[in-house]
C-alpha cells in the first residue's frame, strides 16, 4: 500500500522502520522492550515478529550500554536505530552520545562513520509522572557532530525517519509523544522534502510562528484563532533542530517582519534563543518587533496537574502574537 | 598508612614461585574466605618467572619457536624504546602530553601477538605496544599527543580503533562490535583494553552485562597496573578484579602481566573461546605502571620508591632476555642488533615528530559530519572570510 489516508504518527514511524529494514539488511532496531512488547508506545510493534530477534533486539536496561553497543555495531557496518524509552532516561547515555558518538567521525579524520539513529519520545501533555515529559533537544543540538530532528505529522515522521536512517551521521530523532495518535495522510511513494529543511505549514503575512514537533499543532490552532481576529499568521514547521533551516526562517520573517518561536523546552538558552539571535542578525532592518519566545520555564518539569500551565498553549501563544503585533 | 600496607602486600604477591599451584587449594574450604593476597597468588597464571625460568601451568601452555620468542623480545624492546622517545619528546616540548606504558610491555605484546589480523582491538590511550603489534606506525600515535589531531589513523586499516580517552567507553564499543561480528557469522574476536581504574566505570559494568547476555565474542583485557593516577586498586575494588567476571556469568583469569608468555597463552585461549561461541572472558593482567600516569603526573606524591623497586625485579624484558640467553634461543649479537634497531626507531620517531606540521586552520571545520551541516558551512565561510580580511589588509 502506497497511500495511507489516515495513519497515526506512531504507526507511520513503525512503517518507516519496517521499510528501512526491508530496504537494508544492516538496519537494526534496539532498545528496552522494543521486541516482544513492541515498545511501551508500540512504535516497534510487530517488527521482531517479522524481522527476528537478531534485528529487533531487546536490550538490558542500561541506556549507556544501548548507545555504546550501537556505536560498536555501527563501526562494524550496521545501522542501529536505538530507542530511549523516555526523554528523561537518556542521560545515562549522554556521555556515550556526546563524547563518543558525536566526535568519532572527526576523531577518525572522516575515516569511520557512525550512522546511529537515537529515537527519543519527548515532551509533555500526557499526564505522566516525573522524567516522562521532558524536552532535552537543546542539550543535543548544542553538540557538534549530532543532528537533531523532530517531526510534527505522520508523513514527516515516516520520511524523516527513513532519511535519518539513511544518513551517515548520528541523528537524534525526537518523537512528539503526545502526537503519537494524531492521524494524517502518508504517501510512501511521494518525493519527500530534504531532511534538514523547514516547511511553511500555513502561509500568512503579519507574523511568523516557528515551531517543531508537538508545538506545530498548537501554532496552527493559534493561527486559526488569529485569523478570526483578522491577523494573518504564518506557521513555519522547522522540522530540524540541528541544523536549523535559518534560510527558511529568514525568508519568512522578511515577508512578515515579526517572529515568535514556540517550544515546550525551557526558553532559557533554548532553540528559540538561538533562532532569535540569528534572525536578529540576519533580519535587523526587516524586524518590526523583537523576536519573542514562548516555552517552558526555568523550572523542573512540573507535576502533571500543573503541566497545562507550564506548557505553551493556545492562549500563551496568542498572547505573544498580540505582544509582537503591538510594536 | 594505606600506602605502606599496600607496598608491603605487593612485594609479597605475584612473585611467581606459586605459578604451578593448583587452583583448588585447601584454603578455599575454610568457612572464612581466604585473605585476598592468598587467593590472588593462587590464581596468577605464570609461564616465565621473574628470574627467567620457564614453568608450566596446568591449564595454559605455550610452545614457541626460538624465532617467535626472539620476536616477542624485539617487540618489547622496540616498544619500550619508542615509549622512552615519546617521553623525551614531551620533555622537549614536541608533545603536549605522553602516557607511558613503561612496565606494561609484556601485557601488551603478549595479548597483541595473540590476535589474528581479522580480530579487532579497542584500546585505551596507553596501548602503544598493542598498536605496534597491529602494525600501526608508532608515529601515528603521536599526533594526538602533539595536538595536531584527535586520533588520526584509519581504524580499519589495522583493525585497531582510535585511542579512547574517556575511561571505559570503548568497552561498550568493543561489545557492540563483537555483537556485529556475531551477526555476520564471522569467527573473528574482539578485544577491549582497559585498566583497574576503568573497572569502576558504569560502562565497563554494562559491557560485561551486554556481552554476557548476548554471548558476544569479546575479550576484556584489564591491565591492572595498580594505580589509577594516584589511587591504588584498593580504592576501586574489594575483590580481585578478575573475580568480577563470575558475577556476570563468564570466566575471569588473572595472569602475570609482566610475563609475555603467560599473557600470550591466556589471551589466545580467551580469544579461542570467543571464536568458538563460548562468549566473553575477563583477563586481568597483573602488572605495574613503572612511570607516572602521564608526563603531567608526579607519583612521588602518592607512592613510595620501594614499591617501584620491587616491581623492577619483575621486569618483563629482563626476564625474557635471561630466558633467551640461558636457553640459547638468542645470543648477544642478536640482542645488540635489536638495540641498534631500537635506536634507529627512536631516531625516526624523533625526526617525524619534529617535522609534523600543524594542521591548516580550516581543519577545525573538517569531518564534523559525513553528510555536511548548514551551520558548519556557514561558520567555515565566515571564518575563511575573516582570515582573508587580514591578508587583504596586508596586501593593501
Amino acid at each position: 500500500m502506497a497511500v495511507f489516508e489516515k495513519i497515526t504518527l506512531s504507526k507511520a514511524i513503525n512503517e518507516s522502520l519496517r521499510a528501512s529494514m526491508e530496504a537494508d539488511p544492516k538496519v537494526l532496531v534496539m532498545g528496552e522492550d522494543v521486541g516482544k512488547l513492541g515498545g511501551v508506545f508500540r512504535v516497534t510493534d510487530g517488527l521482531q515478529k517479522d524481522f527476528g530477534e537478531e534485528r529487533v533486539i531487546d536490550t538490558p536496561l542500561a541506556e549507556s550500554g544501548i548507545v555504546g553497543t550501537a556505536i560498536g555495531m555501527a563501526l562494524r557496518g550496521y545501522r542501529p536505530v536505538v530507542e530511549i524509552q523516555f526523554d528523561g532516561f537518556v542521560f545515562p547515555a549522554y556521555d556515550q552520545i556526546v563524547t563518543q558518538l558525536a566526535k568519532m567521525h572527526a576523531r577518525a579524520l572522516g575515516k569511520v562513520k557512525v550512522p546511529v539513529v537515537i529515537r527519543i519520545p519527548y515532551g509533555g501533555g500526557i499526564g505522566a509522572v516525573e522524567h516522562h515529559s521532558e524536552s532535552p533537544e537543546a542539550l543535543f543540538a548544542h553538540v557538534a557532530g549530532l543532528k537533531c530532528v523532530s517531526p510534527s505529522n505522520a508523513s514527516d515522521a515516516y520520511w524523516m525517519m527513513r532519511q535519518a536512517i539513511e544518513s551517515d551521521d548520528p541523528v537524534i530523532y525526537f518523537e512528539p509523544k503526545r502526537r503519537y495518535h494524531d492521524k494524517g495522510r502518508l504517501d510512501t511513494e511521494a518525493i519527500p522534502d530534504p531532511l534538514h529543511k523547514a516547511r511553511v505549514a500555513q502561509t500568512g503575512t503579519d507574523l511568523t510562528l516557528a515551531a517543531y514537533g508537538p508545538m506545530v499543532k498548537v501554532c496552527l490552532d493559534a493561527a486559526k484563532v488569529a485569523a478570526e481576529e483578522g491577523k494573518s499568521v504564518e506557521v513555519l514547521d522547522l522540522r530540524t533542530i540541528s541544523p536549523i533551516d535559518f534560510d527558511a526562517v529568514q525568508a519568512s520573517v522578511e515577508r512578515t517582519r515579526r517572529l515568535v518561536i514556540v517550544h515546550e523546552a525551557p526558553v532559557f538558552l533554548g532553540t528559540g534563543s538561538e533562532i532569535a539571535a540569528r534572525i536578529t542578525e540576519r533580519c535587523f532592518y526587516h524586524l518590526e518587533a523583537p523576536v519573542l519566545r514562548v516555552g517552558g520555564f526555568h523550572a523542573p518539569y512540573p507535576p502533571s496537574r500543573l503541566e497545562d500551565e507550564y506548557l505553551p498553549g493556545l492562549d500563551r501563544v496568542l498572547d505573544a502574537v498580540d505582544r509582537a503585533l503591538a510594536y | 598508612m594505606t600506602v605502606e600496607s599496600t607496598a608491603a602486600r605487593k612485594t609479597t604477591r605475584g612473585g611467581g614461585k606459586r605459578a604451578t599451584a593448583k587452583k583448588a587449594s585447601p584454603a578455599k574450604k575454610k568457612a572464612v574466605a581466604p585473605a585476598p593476597a592468598e587467593a590472588e597468588q593462587d590464581q596468577l597464571v605464570q609461564l616465565l618467572t621473574p628470574e627467567g625460568e620457564r614453568v608450566e601451568h596446568p591449564e595454559y601452555s605455550i610452545d614457541l619457536s626460538a624465532e617467535e620468542l626472539r620476536g616477542l623480545y624485539r617487540d618489547m624492546v622496540l616498544t619500550r624504546r619508542f615509549d622512552a622517545e615519546a617521553t623525551t619528546l614531551q620533555r622537549q616540548g614536541e608533545l603536549g602530553l605522553w602516557a607511558s606504558l613503561l612496565g606494561q610491555e609484556a601485557a601488551q605484546i603478549g595479548s597483541g601477538r595473540a590476535l589474528r589480523d581479522d580480530d579487532y582491538v579497542f584500546p585505551t590511550y596507553r596501548e602503544h605496544g598493542v598498536a605496534w603489534c597491529r602494525g600501526v606506525d608508532p608515529t601515528n600515535l603521536l599526533g594526538m599527543f602533539r595536538g595536531v589531531n584527535n586520533g588520526g589513523w584509519d581504524p580499519n586499516s589495522n583493525n585497531f580503533h582510535l585511542y579512547t580517552i574517556v575511561i571505559g567507553s570503548q568497552t561498550l564499543h568493543a561489545t557492540g562490535y563483537a555483537m556485529g561480528v556475531q551477526k555476520d557469522g564471522a569467527d573473528s574476536a574482539v578485544i577491549a583494553y582497559f585498566g583497574d581504574g576503568a573497572s569502576s566505570q558504569g560502562d565497563v559494568a554494562e559491557s560485561f552485562t551486554f556481552s554476557a547476555v548476548y554471548n558476544a565474542p569479546v575479550v576484556f583485557f584489564c591491565q591492572n597496573n595498580q594505580w589509577a593516577i594516584s589511587e591504588p586498586t584498593e580504592k576501586q575494588t574489594r575483590v580481585p578484579l578478575y573475580q568480577r567476571a563470575r558475577g556476570y556469568g563468564f570466566p575471569g583469569v588473572r595472569v602475570d602481566g609482566n610475563d609475555v608468555l603467560a599473557c600470550l597463552a591466556v589471551t589466545k585461549a580467551a580469544l579461542e573461546r570467543a571464536r568458538s561461541g563460548e562468549g566473553p572472558t575477563l583477563v586481568e593482567a597483573f602488572t605495574y605502571r613503572m612511570g607516572a600516569h602521564t608526563t603531567s603526573d608526579d607519583p612521588s606524591r602518592y607512592r613510595r620508591d620501594e614499591e617501584r623497586e620491587a616491581w623492577e625485579a619483575k621486569d618483563p624484558i629482563l626476564r625474557l632476555r635471561t630466558y633467551l640467553l640461558n636457553e640459547g634461543f638468542a645470543d648477544q649479537a642478536y640482542l645488540d642488533s635489536v638495540e641498534e634497531e631500537s635506536e634507529a626507531l627512536g631516531k625516526r620517531v624523533r625526526e617525524v615528530v619534529r617535522a609534523m606540521p600543524d594542521p591548516d586552520n580550516m581543519a577545525i571545520f573538517e569531518n564534523i559530519y559525513a553528510d555536511g551541516h548548514a551551520l558548519v558551512d556557514e561558520e567555515r565561510a565566515q571564518f575563511a572570510a575573516y582570515q582573508a580580511s587580514f591578508v587583504d589588509a596586508e596586501e593593501n
